[in-house]
């Protein structure tokens, strides 16, 4: 019988076949019908933004920890993830450099500046998001469709103006690559919910404290909507980046509060804050700033909602 | 009705089916054996024999150190060949008594046994510790102390952990489908001691044929419940049980007694009836041997002191070269580097693994996906006691309640990243522990 030499290690020895590889995959591929539909939309200025985001985000990733000596971790599908979110969230008629240095800024500066995988603060594809939008207002919030140049849905709704709610469920609107089609984003988020990658607490809490917001504030806009008016609401849960941040970008794990109550705390925020921001902001859209804000009060939140053992009242 | 059991936990694939349908098999010893003087919580056991007196089955070798304590007995014939430390199975060095097996298992002539009715409490808890037993589902806490609680009378339920919850084990299933009328029996021996208390079988819901026959068992002892719990890890964690069961909840710095419990496991319970109802002393378990690298897992009846390579050897040896070898259950067992070491009071299983997973998984960058708080069964934030702990901040780590951990091990399982988060919060909860004390 062969003698000492087993291997040794601290229980427990068995491990979950889980992995963050295989989950960011399996975000990656929920992304992938909200993308096809961004390309059917839009035509191929989409395919090649979404091509650039993601090969400029895993590319940085790669020479960055390749300059500083670090292991490579571009298979990890953390990157393609950032850059794809980054691609969904851009015009399709923006320059490809601008997405490409997008993904510049948001691995290496939101992402890898702070440590990499895990430390950033703020989500990488929205900080990205929200550098383009600043450094480059016009470029980046100018619509084009069907060979027109119009407003979004969005703003029309903000003007107090008459939008096809129908058109908006099915995608075929002017906006960004990804945001247009709920239906395709719910196709990915229910794969996502069935595969236990993200749950409903935060998109959920989202969803639901900003229609209750939008219900009850829309009479103080210039749309003067009803209490609760359901085409109000339905069109503002249609419109802008709302589906593509509560389920791709609101449920991002690194960014959101890992306890559970603290999860429901930041769905209200975020609802709260896009509220606010859509109906009384000076742009219509304000899903980016309302998720890259929460991101900031993850720390405050998670200290005041630490939950209690068991033994001492948690165990219920 | 939703079947009983606690918040979060895990279901690893538990391997079972290996050994589950493999009656046990009563093993003769044939090289020497090892008892170490040391396989309890507590004081260690004095030896009062000498190097080449010829010892019986069934003789007392060494006394209890102490209150806090258990004696030893020999489990074969033979002389003694030597009184020296020797490695126990974690790795440790404890003194212990050789016996050179001369193969006639000529067993020691036990006291008569006086009939459970005529037994006062106190001659109960003597024969419990006079015999040796301890709790045997790991923690090796001597049973008469666990029994012997401040104020008796507050005891309101004895819980038989028959959970066994841990994968690949299936030693108490095997116990429960072979001895059930022992286990009840060491039940009606506690409840003895305990007048206003109930008894409880606490069974994991896979085991439905064991819960079938305890139930036919005991349907006409009005003191005694049979209830299925829902399978899931660490349902036979001593505070899951006892919240499954009882709905009652203890922290870390309670004992069951505190929430009018007390949990024995299934064999410590058989070891009970033994002591008491035949007089016998704790000399033999059933160990199950399992994994993926056995050749014939199975479950088996063995003398303590035993070499567990001979015990493996009685499985037919290795079919695959083995990568890792655990001393009990793949969840909270420990790693033995050698098989060269004597089975003890508290060796449930010996796990023989073709690969180890801990190896094969490298610790990556947590991504804050909170399955560890979600799998944490002390309702802790696992991650950051982790992160506290490699950072040696003990404040911190104190003031999230890293002490409430009971190294069950579900976050290192679930982890994504595969880090080894109980490791580290169980590496601080130590420190902390032995700090604390020394305030």
């Amino acid at each position: 019988m062969s003698e000492n030499k087993f291997k040794m290690s601290s229980s427990p020895h068995i491990r979950s076949k889980v992995t963050s590889s295989n989950i960011m995959l399996m975000v990656t591929i929920a992304l992938l019908p909200a993308s096809a539909f961004g390309v059917w939309n839009f035509g191929l200025p989409a395919l090649g933004m979404l091509v650039t985001t993601t090969l400029a985000a895993v590319l940085t990733e790669y020479i960055y920890e390749k300059l500083m000596h670090k292991k490579i971790t571009v298979n990890d599908f953390s990157a393609v993830v950032t850059g794809l979110l980054l691609g969904l969230n851009m015009p399709p008629t923006a320059p490809l450099w601008m997405g490409a240095l997008g993904s510049v800024f948001g691995i290496l500066v939101v992402k890898q500046l702070f440590g990499g995988l895990g430390q950033n603060f703020m989500n990488p594809a929205l900080g990205a998001r929200c550098f383009l939008l600043i450094s480059f207002t016009g470029q980046m919030t100018t619509f084009i469709y069907d060979g027109v140049s119009g407003p979004t849905p969005l703003a029309m709704l903000k003007d107090g103006q008459a939008v096809d709610s129908m058109n908006m469920l099915v995608g075929r609107i002017p906006g960004t690559i990804g945001e247009t089609s709920v239906i395709a984003i719910i196709i990915g988020a229910i794969f996502l919910i069935l595969m236990g990658v993200i749950d409903l607490r935060i998109p959920g809490t989202y969803i639901v404290t900003f229609a209750v917001f939008v219900g009850i504030f829309g009479q103080f806009t210039k749309a003067q909507a009803g209490l609760f008016d359901p085409q109000y609401i339905t069109s503002h849960l249609c419109g802008g980046g709302l589906m593509l941040g509560a389920w791709f970008m609101a449920t991002d794990y690194v960014t959101s509060p890992i306890t559970k109550k603290g999860q429901y705390v930041y769905g209200a925020l975020l609802g709260i804050l896009t509220g606010l921001f859509r109906l009384f902001g000076g742009s219509a859209e304000g899903v980016s700033y309302a998720i890259i804000i929460s991101n900031l009060l993850v720390p405050l939140i998670e200290r005041v909602t630490l939950p209690k053992p068991f033994g001492k009242g948690g165990e219920k | 009705m939703a079947l009983l059991t606690f918040k979060g936990g895990i279901h690893p694939d538990d391997g079972k089916s290996l050994a589950k349908d493999k009656a046990i098999v009563e093993l003769k010893p044939q090289g020497n054996l090892v008892y170490l003087v040391s396989q309890h919580i507590g004081a260690p056991a004095s030896p009062i024999v000498e190097v080449g007196e010829r010892v019986l089955k069934g003789q007392k070798i060494a006394e209890a150190g102490g209150f806090v304590s258990a004696p030893v007995y020999a489990s074969v014939s033979g002389t003694v060949k030597a009184i020296e430390p020797h490695m126990n199975p974690t790795g440790a060095t404890v003194n212990s008594i050789v016996v050179e097996n001369d193969g006639e298992y000529e067993e020691a002539e036990y006291a008569p046994v006086k009939p459970l009715e005529e037994m006062t409490k106190e001659e109960i808890l003597g024969a419990i510790g006079e015999a040796g037993v301890v709790g045997m589902g790991g923690a090796g806490f001597p049973t008469k102390v666990k029994l012997s609680p401040k104020e008796p009378d507050k005891i309101e339920y004895i819980i038989a952990n028959c959970a066994e919850c841990e994968p690949y084990i299936t030693a108490d299933y095997r116990r429960m489908i072979e001895n059930p009328e022992k286990l009840v029996g060491g039940m009606r021996i506690v409840l003895k001691l305990f007048d206003n208390a109930k008894g409880i079988f606490g069974v994991e819901d896979n085991k439905p044929d064991c819960i079938a026959k305890l139930k036919d068992l005991t349907k006409d002892e009005p003191r005694m419940e049979v209830l299925p719990l829902k399978t899931k890890y660490p349902q036979g964690g001593e505070r899951q049980l006892i919240y499954a069961t009882t709905g009652r909840a203890i922290n870390s710095a309670m004992l069951p007694a505190d929430a009018g419990c007390v949990v024995d496991n299934v064999e410590t319970m058989i070891n009970i009836y033994r002591a008491v109802a035949e007089g016998k002393p704790s000399i033999e378990r059933v160990v199950t041997v399992s994994g993926d690298a056995v050749k014939s897992p199975g479950n088996f009846l063995v003398p303590f002191g035993m070499n567990q390579a001979e015990i493996v050897e009685a499985a037919g040896g290795f079919k695959t070269e083995p990568e890792k070898m655990i001393s009990g259950g793949p969840m909270m067992g420990f790693s033995m580097y050698t098989l060269d070491v004597p089975v003890t009071k508290t060796s449930s299983s010996i796990l023989c693994l073709t690969k180890d997973e801990v190896a094969a998984n490298e610790p990556t960058p947590c991504i804050n996906c909170g399955r560890c708080v979600d799998a944490c069964p002390s309702r802790l934030i696992p991650s950051r006691l982790a992160d506290y702990a490699e950072h040696h901040d003990e404040a911190q780590f104190t003031a999230h309640e890293g002490l409430e951990c009971m190294e069950c091990g579900s976050c290192s399982f679930v982890c994504p990243a595969k880090r080894q988060l109980k490791q580290a919060i169980g590496s601080m909860r130590k420190i902390a522990l032995a700090n604390r004390k020394k305030k």
